[in-house]
């Protein structure tokens, strides 16, 4: 009965925290507001480069994340850790880090200009569409990864003494594997991409390339026409669910059979195709640790000029992250489903400046706002985190429940012995994964604090962009530098607790 | 959701310590960068504390916006940092009342008569360049036939204050024919940001060789950092005028505490922090008073200035002329 309560209460309080903030400002608004001119240019370019860039991360994922299951070498498992960093940079900091790679005065045109080639330009869509690979590759590459990760090792001790061909390997295990991650990853990418306006705006080369959000932000901000916010936001919830419906209907979910999770190495990465995968993972490792790179050498000179201000808003960031990681694997686990997963994606694709403005309005009357930034702040990132935490999650949990349903059935297992014994242990390392997502992610965010933004209770993104606006460029750099240790330290400390025991 | 109302509990704990002190609170509403270590916020903090004996409480973030969101029951005494572009919307709302200050002692370069917002320090929006990297325009219509490789990144008037001042100043200078201007400097204009700061880290690392800033930016590298290499390019046509005001609260708590700070704007304690603390001109201060630094910087002749309801009137125009024009 508790069991069969828990996914209703959790689904019941997620509906109403992304929609109850939208209703909100709807009432408070009295209405729907009238598009602007632009406003469809910009739902055609948002529509466009969220297309590309999912399509073109989870497609370059592919070959990344094979050439990663089938090589082992030293370091593979810090360079794995270490490529979920883009990620989980705040947007400010991963741009600048771009640019110093591709932009004019950046490596890239360098060794262009050493070599008397044409120089290239990253402004425009290409820009935008490189920012978000960059920041989505690695996402993708770890979804697959875990799909391949669970491919029981019979499988492949059979397909190796069968001796099938890399073709024959391709579409027995690989393929599935691809059909049932890639467009789960796609939409989660798709829908993130969505939401993004910073990058895009300062990437995209100018107002051609006009997002959603950015109509959000100035509606909301500048013309206080909640009502256009409104109704734009639901235009960008409509796009966002109806991506969702469509790869969830694509993505199959057959697990691959039980087995006894042994490690077992593949056989068909030899010869030419070891060649092919090393220059995959060159490739990508370069592509996206360069950048990470200069983000770390621009910061370490501005690390000493950092105040109290700065580490004490670096401890409200890891509190944040702290309590929304809690809180987004808490619903994670009771929402593992499909149903689950879609009404978590609603949660991203609402705009996070129409979600803050409702929260907002919602806790006027009982609350002074401001003493809520911190707590507020924590549950926005859990709603934000949750789509992720579900995507990585639920392949594998349906895998579970399709291997052991069976078991559990003739065994007449209670709800809380299936999920201790069969459910937590198999999908540890899923959950550790999806956990240290989520609180790196929560640690990097800027969206929802700067709405209730209060001195004693900045978050560390927060602060970067108050040293850049006092002209302490160099200070930022060095706190920017701490945020990405600290959203990396979260990252690898809840990953590596989910995969101890692989060791 | 156990954990949710913990962590909540947590901090409502911890933030119900420092303002445990049973003195008078009196709160202000401010943009980020005023309140920040660097900025002006701590150093006005201390010197109105040690003359109110209150405690003065600065709360940093979208002002407008929220202030229109919290209506009447707003939890503010006083709003500082308020643009003119935004003053018409702030005024209809009601909420303000008149700060009821003596404006003789202002020092702008125009006169000013509002008797709600007060005027606590200006600038002028301008092209900011490297010198090292090129020789600057002489003329806002010289801008048009810059050289290709000169890379400029501006501000979108959409999502920032100074961005929209560059569109109203196109359009006061050029009239209808703004459009054309846009298009002609088009090739020149690397990207377009959300907000200043974006823009000016560009700047700084040598992505473009201008950027749109204030008048008052390169004094910031001069006296921080003895560096005299960015200049601000003076323009014959005249410069748009940008001033932060404060004001009022209507439905304030602490009308006495309010009036006290409003009338502590334009004392030369205030005024005479204003411009290396907040990098731009104090409102009320004559010009032999500044800094060293801010007495020698190039300073244009004119002054271009919109009425609140001249630049309400115009603003959607000028966005659209401008992303029209840019998006081709």
């Amino acid at each position: 009965m508790a069991a069969r309560a828990l996914p209703l209460i959790a689904g019941a309080a997620l509906a109403s925290l992304t929609l109850g903030p939208v209703a909100v400002v709807l009432l408070r608004a009295g209405g729907l507001g009238a598009l602007a001119p632009g406003d469809l240019a910009a739902l055609r370019f948002t529509f466009v480069q969220a297309m590309i860039s999912a399509a073109v991360s989870v497609t370059l994922a592919v070959p990344v994340a094979r050439a990663l299951v089938r090589q082992r070498f030293p370091g593979r498992a810090a360079l794995v850790a270490l490529m979920g960093a883009p990620f989980i940079l705040p947007v400010i900091v991963a741009v600048m880090g771009l640019i110093a790679v591709f932009g004019r005065n950046g490596l890239v045109n360098g060794l262009l200009g050493a070599l008397n080639l044409p120089l290239v330009d990253v402004y425009g869509l290409h820009g935008v569409v490189l920012a978000h690979v960059f920041f989505n590759l690695p996402l993708a590459v770890r979804m697959l990864l875990n799909g391949w990760q669970a491919v029981p090792g019979e499988r492949l001790r059979l397909a190796a003494s069968l001796g099938l061909s890399r073709g024959a390997m391709w579409r027995v295990i690989d393929a599935p594997v691809v059909l049932r991650v890639a467009p789960g990853a796609f939409v989660v990418i798709f829908v993130i991409c969505l939401t993004s306006f910073a990058v895009a705006l300062t990437l995209g080369g100018g107002p051609r390339a006009t997002t959603v959000e950015l109509a959000i932000y100035q509606a909301m901000r500048f013309d206080f026409d909640l009502g256009r916010a409104a109704a734009l936001a639901l235009v960008q919830l409509a796009l966002g669910l109806a991506a969702g419906l469509v790869a969830l209907k694509v993505a199959r979910g057959e697990g691959f059979g039980a087995g006894r999770d042994r490690i077992v190495p593949r056989r068909d990465g030899r010869g030419w195709a070891r060649g092919a995968d090393f220059a995959w993972i060159v490739a990508a490792a370069l592509f996206l640790l360069v950048p990470l790179g200069t983000v770390m050498t621009r910061g370490t000179a501005g690390l000493l000029l950092l105040g109290p201000d700065t580490f004490r808003a670096a401890g409200h960031s890891v509190a944040v992250a702290l309590a929304s990681t809690l809180l987004c694997m808490g619903w994670a686990m009771a929402l593992a489903n499909r149903r689950g997963e879609l009404l978590a994606l609603s949660a991203i694709a609402v705009s996070p400046l129409v979600l803050g403005t409702g929260l907002f309005l919602m806790l006027r009357p009982f609350v002074n706002p401001f003493s809520m930034a911190l707590p507020v702040t924590a549950l926005v990132n859990a709603l934000m985190g949750l789509p992720f935490a579900l995507r990585i999650i639920v392949p594998q949990a349906e895998a579970v429940e399709a291997d052991f349903g069976r078991l559990r059935a003739s065994l007449g297992m209670t709800g809380f012995a299936w999920w201790r014994l069969v459910w937590l242990p198999r999908l540890r390392r899923p959950l550790g994964f999806a956990s240290g997502l989520v609180a790196a992610l929560a640690m990097g965010d800027l969206g929802v604090i700067a709405l209730f933004a209060d001195p004693d209770r900045a978050t560390l993104p927060l602060q970067v962009y108050r040293l850049m606006g006092s002209y302490q460029m160099e200070a930022a750099a060095g706190a920017a530098l701490l945020l990405l240790g600290l959203s990396l330290g979260a990252f690898v400390l809840l990953d590596r607790g989910g995969r101890l025991a692989d060791a | 959701m156990k954990t949710f109302t913990f962590a909540a509990g947590l901090f409502l704990a911890t933030g119900a310590v420092t303002v445990a002190a049973a003195q008078e609170v009196l709160t202000v509403y401010a943009p980020d960068y005023f309140v920040s270590e660097w900025g002006p916020g701590p150093k006005i903090e201390e010197l109105f504390e040690a003359q109110c004996g209150c405690d003065l409480q600065f709360k940093p973030g979208e002002l407008l916006p929220r202030i229109m969101l919290e209506g009447e029951r707003t939890g503010a005494d006083v709003v500082i940092g308020l643009n003119t572009d935004v003053t018409k919307k702030a005024r209809e709302s009601g909420l303000f009342a008149p700060h009821g200050v003596d404006l003789s002692p202002l020092t702008l370069p125009l006169d000013w008569t509002d008797d709600v917002f007060l005027p606590f320090n200006y600038g002028h929006t301008a092209f900011v360049y490297d010198a090292t990297k090129m020789e600057p325009p002489a003329s806002l219509e010289a801008m048009e036939t810059l050289p290709e490789d000169v890379r400029i990144v501006i501000q979108d008037p959409r999502t920032s204050i100074s961005g929209l001042a560059l569109v109203l100043w196109i359009k006061s200078v050029y009239g209808d024919e703004a459009g054309a201007f846009w298009e002609a400097l088009a090739p020149n204009i690397v990207t377009v940001t959300k907000g200043w700061s974006e823009s000016y880290g560009l700047f700084t690392d040598g992505e473009a060789d201008m950027v749109l800033s204030y008048t008052t930016s390169p004094v910031y590298h001069i006296i921080a950092e003895g560096d005299e290499t960015k200049k601000a390019a003076i323009f014959p046509e005249g410069h748009y005028f940008m001033v932060e005001l404060a004001a009022k609260v209507a439905g304030s708590d602490q009308p006495e505490l309010a009036q006290q700070f409003m009338d502590f704007i334009l004392s030369r304690d205030f005024q005479s922090m204003i411009a290396t603390g907040n990098w731009s001109f104090p409102a009320a201060l004559p010009r032999d008073e500044w800094p060293e630094g801010f007495q020698k910087l190039d300073l244009p002749e004119e002054v271009i200035f919109y009425s609140e309801d001249e630049a309400a009137a115009l603003r959607d125009e000028a966005i659209e002329e401008w992303r029209r024009a840019l998006s081709r």
